[in-house]
């Protein structure tokens, strides 16, 4: 018996003397899109990828570790900060009648969404991104998205929202909603996103 | 129903004079702030509160009852728990393209990550340092802690 525990007693120490110095840990979570994602965690040369759900590193003097965690363990040690995390940004699309400054009938309708959804949130902040369909070069779409965004950005101005809170910007066809060939009109690619955040 | 959303000459006019600068030019703004949180900014200690805009070099910090949420201009959510620095190293982020470079770091404490269109353009384009590693975002959502 004795004889056991100064077995364990050394292992105990030869293991203390063995142990990497901690310094953190690293856990990829679910990616709430359900996309696949990865981290690459490199510490001196060593490098570990998680592309796992749960997958996870323990960081050590001895470089990065594998380890499999899980949600329970996140919640305990990661709570807080998740707690913390604010608010995805929310998402509305309007949708301009062709040739002209004004929007679709459904679309007028959206607006209402959108002011519900800054009302809800203790400090929204809005873009405004405007996109094209593919007729023209950049150089013509790019600043044509840009007016279309910043007509929807004076009136939501003009309808009560701080003009500092609000930043338009333009993707020009660099992000269709439905994808077409180049130079392909298609009118559902021809509106202005709007994230309340 | 009347439209006010039409083009508005003077309205029109205001925003192309810019008047969305303020906000243009902040890297983030912290949306969630619980307990004592400050933000270091050229080399001052500021009480950080709902609203506050951050800017590039800011860092971070939450006391042992503190947690804070921010929100990026490339909609990337970095919110971090008690006892935790976070410093905001560089950002740069083009709207038109999403081309940008988006390097935070976690000195102590546990931060979780959502990362936003940065790195969803460029994967090589957004990092998370601890004092020992580094962390490569390919889009994603994530935790650290450094002790």
């Amino acid at each position: 018996m004795i004889r056991r525990l100064a077995a364990l007693v050394l292992a105990t120490l030869l293991g203390a003397c063995a142990t990497p110095q901690p310094q953190g840990s690293v856990v990829l979570l679910p990616d709430a899109g359900g996309k696949p994602t990865a981290v690459t965690v490199t510490q001196g040369g060593q490098q570990v990828v998680l592309d796992r759900p749960y997958a996870g590193a323990q960081l050590s003097s001895a470089g990065p570790k594998s380890f499999a965690s899980g949600a329970q363990e996140v919640q305990a040690q990661f709570g807080a900060a998740l707690a913390a995390r604010p608010l995805p940004p929310a998402q509305f699309t309007l949708y301009f009648v062709e040739g002209r400054d004004e929007f679709t009938p459904e679309s007028k309708k959206v607006i209402d969404e959108i002011f519900g959804e800054i009302a809800r949130r203790p400090v929204p902040d809005v873009q405004v991104i405007g996109h094209t369909d593919a007729v023209g070069s950049n150089a013509v779409n790019d600043p044509l998205s840009r007016q279309r965004a910043d007509v929807v950005r004076s009136g939501l101005v003009a309808r009560g929202v701080p003009a500092d809170r609000i930043v338009a910007s333009g993707r020009g066809k660099r992000e269709p909603a439905v994808p077409t060939a180049d130079g392909v009109a298609e009118p559902r690619n021809r509106r202005v996103e709007i994230l309340v955040r | 129903m009347k439209t006010p959303i039409r083009v508005l000459p003077l309205a029109l006019a205001l925003v192309l004079a810019g008047t969305s600068a303020g906000a243009a030019e902040d890297v983030g703004q912290i949306k969630v702030a619980k307990g004592q949180v400050s933000v270091d900014r050229g080399g001052r200690a500021l009480p950080a509160q709902v609203g506050m805009g951050l800017a590039a070099a800011d860092v971070v910090k939450t006391g042992a009852d503190g947690s804070v949420g921010i929100t990026m201009r490339d909609n990337s959510l970095l919110s971090a728990g008690p006892n935790s620095v976070l410093s905001l190293d560089r950002f740069e982020f083009d709207p038109t393209t999403h081309q940008g470079r988006f390097d935070s770091g976690l000195q102590r404490g546990t931060l979780a990550v959502v990362s936003g269109r940065i790195a969803q353009q460029s994967p090589q384009a957004m990092t998370v340092r601890t004092p020992s590693a580094v962390l490569g975002v390919r889009g994603t959502d994530f935790v650290v802690s450094v002790p």
